[in-house]
């Protein structure tokens, strides 16, 4: 299939596995950023292609996992008021939060829907005038310029039952928190390719150029990855760090100006917090005051009762893994309190969580 | 009143009197019409002799019609489907139908020859039915419940747990194609794709496969959950592993796309016309030039075998050469976000 088979071509990929084992001559320690590429590497099985000296760990880059309970909380405390719909991309729902989870709200009454484009949740709003619609706005630079799209439309349309809460985040400032906190000692950075779509590498400079860690933007197919890797390893061993595209059928060095604009029109920077790290400031995006009638933080605080104390599922850790200083196979819930069928945390729970990853595609 | 009868569904026509006769007499019998279910009497009653199969299953697909089929055609292609992985031969059905008021009658018209075409190709006859009004938001435009019963042909051994080290494991086509064409239908999913449901009666293509082997020891229809759940299933009731290779397994472009897209595996989607098979090692090459030569079965092939390694499990060797495990779907399948 075009577009896909190239980048799935065993012989190809045998080469570059080759070519990665002949260069790394010692061990080291790479991040994936996102989640997809923590999905893609245990599917295809690329950790048994590569020498086992390259050690590589999750991050942060799981929309849904990075959600903090206390937003969760209020998302599912939004879904009880009377006469809203709230509509939401699809894993968030079975995330456990302090006290109950989207689907459990769901089937107590609550009218959930799950949804894959806002502008259908637009749609929604708009066949159902009666109701207050709601978007629970979770995801990166990815999901952000399209849900800056439908406020726009929105306004333009004058819909006014329709909102976003937005939980919006940012990665190069969580990728700077990490590198700060320094839990764990890096060498290079699988980068995330479909967020640098919209944003470009630029943003990355910082992480050679300050940190001296290697940091390579990788599409999402295997051949994609291994290309990364062989790049990454290269960089480390002639210790010449720097920011690279391995991606360039998707990214630009300066992203994508008009998505860049959509998001720097309906959203302003704000601090965010992130589940395992905690609040990090200038990593989130909330809407701006020119569009503030669809703030769903605005429009409904005032009537959800007051916050409950903030549960953290007990023994789950997912924050570790979400810092990349466990691996799944570190906890002690790992595929036997928690399994995809009883999920404590959301890394399990998520088409983009490393423990889901790890569950799903154990190596033989 | 008047035509309120002639357009939508009434809370009265389930109360059993004038105007559920009227629906029975004007909507179903007329298309689903056969000696045994004219008699409209409180049971079906007919001769049957030897080893019966007997299956029920109730349908509730969202959205009602879909790319390829609809409620109607999956309630009977679903029930036969069933029969027929137990080796038997579907002979009876009976259907039962619960609607919600307001239900547009030109729908359900459209439902029932949907249904009548279905059992037609399949060659079974609807004895025994029922049909329920509830009212509206009680049930999702139409809910159907289908039972079927077959004769299992004498020396015919069909089972989950009969698979052995050595057999092969046949594919009858492509997959995902059901999920997909559902998935690109649904309320806020709505995107276009070239694929629609595989819905279809698999008995014949079973009897065809049956004429070809005795052996054939294992039979299911990978419907919701997938290849893998399917699959997963044999491996734990066999206790055997069973390898596979993802290279062999045929799937549309479409439906890669839309995995891909959607951040599924295609081994978890659903199928409505696809069965596998576990078959005795000398009998595979017959059984698959077999499958072959019925439209259902063209795209057939060979996937992988049984071994006595990994007891319990499915084991994938992936496009590029490293093994994984395989497992059931877990939930339901939701899109991902990024």
């Amino acid at each position: 299939m075009k577009f896909i088979d190239e980048y799935q071509n065993s012989e190809l990929a045998r080469k570059l596995a080759q070519r990665i084992a002949t260069h790394s001559t010692r061990p080291i320690s790479l991040m994936e950023f996102c989640g997809g590429h923590t999905h893609a590497i245990m599917r295809y099985g690329i950790r048994q292609l590569v020498p086992q000296t390259i050690e590589m760990r999750s991050g942060p880059g799981c929309p849904v996992c990075v959600t903090a309970t206390a937003d969760l909380d209020k998302a599912i405390a939004l879904a009880h008021l009377p006469g809203i719909i709230i509509t939401t991309f699809g894993d968030i729902v079975r995330v456990p939060g302090s006290y109950s989870s989207l689907q459990q709200a769901k089937a107590q009454g609550a009218d959930i829907r799950i949804v894959y484009s806002t502008m259908d949740a637009v749609e929604i709003a708009r066949e159902n005038t009666e109701n207050s619609v709601i978007f629970i706005g979770i995801g990166f630079e990815t999901t952000a310029p399209t849900i800056a799209a439908s406020l726009i439309k929105a306004q333009q349309e004058d819909i006014q039952n329709f909102y976003v809460l937005s939980l919006l985040k940012l990665t190069p400032p969580v990728m700077k928190a990490l590198l700060d906190l320094g839990e764990v000692k890096l060498d290079g950075i699988i980068g995330p390719g479909h967020v640098s779509v919209i944003i470009g590498s630029h943003p990355y400079n910082f992480i050679s150029a300050d940190y001296g860690v290697a940091c390579v933007i990788s599409g999402f197919e295997p051949l994609d990855i291994l290309l990364c890797l062989d790049k990454l390893v290269e960089q480390i061993q002639t210790g010449q760090p720097q920011v690279e595209i391995a991606y360039p059928r998707g990214v630009k060095p300066e992203g994508n100006t008009k998505a860049l604009e959509l998001m720097n029109e309906v959203f302003a920077i704000d601090a965010a917090n992130w589940r395992g790290i905690g609040i990090v400031s200038q990593s989130g995006l909330k809407i701006n005051d020119k569009y503030h009638q669809f703030d769903a933080e605005q429009a409904f605080s005032h009537l959800l009762p007051p916050d409950m104390p903030v549960r953290e599922p007990k023994g789950c850790r997912c924050g570790d893994i979400l810092r990349g200083v466990a691996l799944p196979g570190d906890c002690k819930l790992f595929g036997t309190v928690c399994t995809p069928e009883r999920p404590v945390g959301p890394c399990m729970v998520s088409s983009e969580g490393a423990c889901a990853a790890y569950y799903q595609y154990q190596s033989v | 009143m008047k035509d309120a009868m002639t357009d939508t569904i009434l809370l009265a026509h389930g109360s059993g009197g004038k105007l559920s006769h009227e629906l029975v007499q004007s909507k179903f019998l007329p298309f689903l019409a056969n000696p045994i279910l004219d008699k409209l009497d409180d049971s079906a009653i007919f001769e049957a002799s030897g080893r019966l199969a007997f299956t029920t299953d109730s349908y509730v697909v969202n959205p009602i019609f879909f790319p390829g089929g609809d409620i109607g055609k999956l309630a009977i292609c679903g029930t036969v489907n069933d029969l027929a992985m137990s080796g038997a031969k579907p002979l009876y059905l009976s259907l039962s139908a619960i609607i919600e008021e307001g239900f547009p009658l030109s729908e359900l018209e459209q439902i029932i020859k949907s249904i009548k075409a279905a059992a037609e190709e399949a060659e079974v006859n609807i004895v025994a039915g029922d049909t329920k009004v509830v009212n509206q938001k009680q049930a999702d435009k139409l809910f159907i419940n289908t039972s079927g019963i077959g004769i299992v042909p004498d020396g015919v051994d069909i089972s989950g747990a009969n698979a052995k080290a050595g057999d092969k494991v046949i594919l009858s086509g492509t997959i995902g194609d059901h999920g997909i064409a559902i998935m690109s239908q649904r309320e806020g999913l709505r995107f276009s794709v070239p694929v629609e449901s595989d819905c279809a009666p698999l008995n014949k293509l079973v009897a065809q496969m049956l004429e070809a082997s005795s052996r054939i020891h294992c039979l299911r229809d990978p419907t919701r959950g997938g290849l893998a759940t399917t699959l997963s299933e044999f491996a734990r009731q066999s206790n055997v592993g069973i390898v596979i290779q993802e290279d062999k397994i045929p799937i549309k472009e479409g439906v890669r796309a839309a995995c891909e897209l959607l951040g599924f595996d295609p081994i978890h989607v659903a199928n409505e016309g696809k069965l596998v098979a576990i078959v005795e090692p000398s009998d595979a090459d017959n059984v698959l030039a077999q499958m072959r030569q019925n439209h259902y079965g063209r795209d057939a092939s060979i996937i992988g075998e049984v071994t006595n390694d990994y007891p319990g499990k499915v084991i994938m060797k992936t496009r590029l050469g490293p093994s994984r495990i395989v497992d059931m779907l877990s939930g339901e399948l939701l899109p991902r976000i990024c």
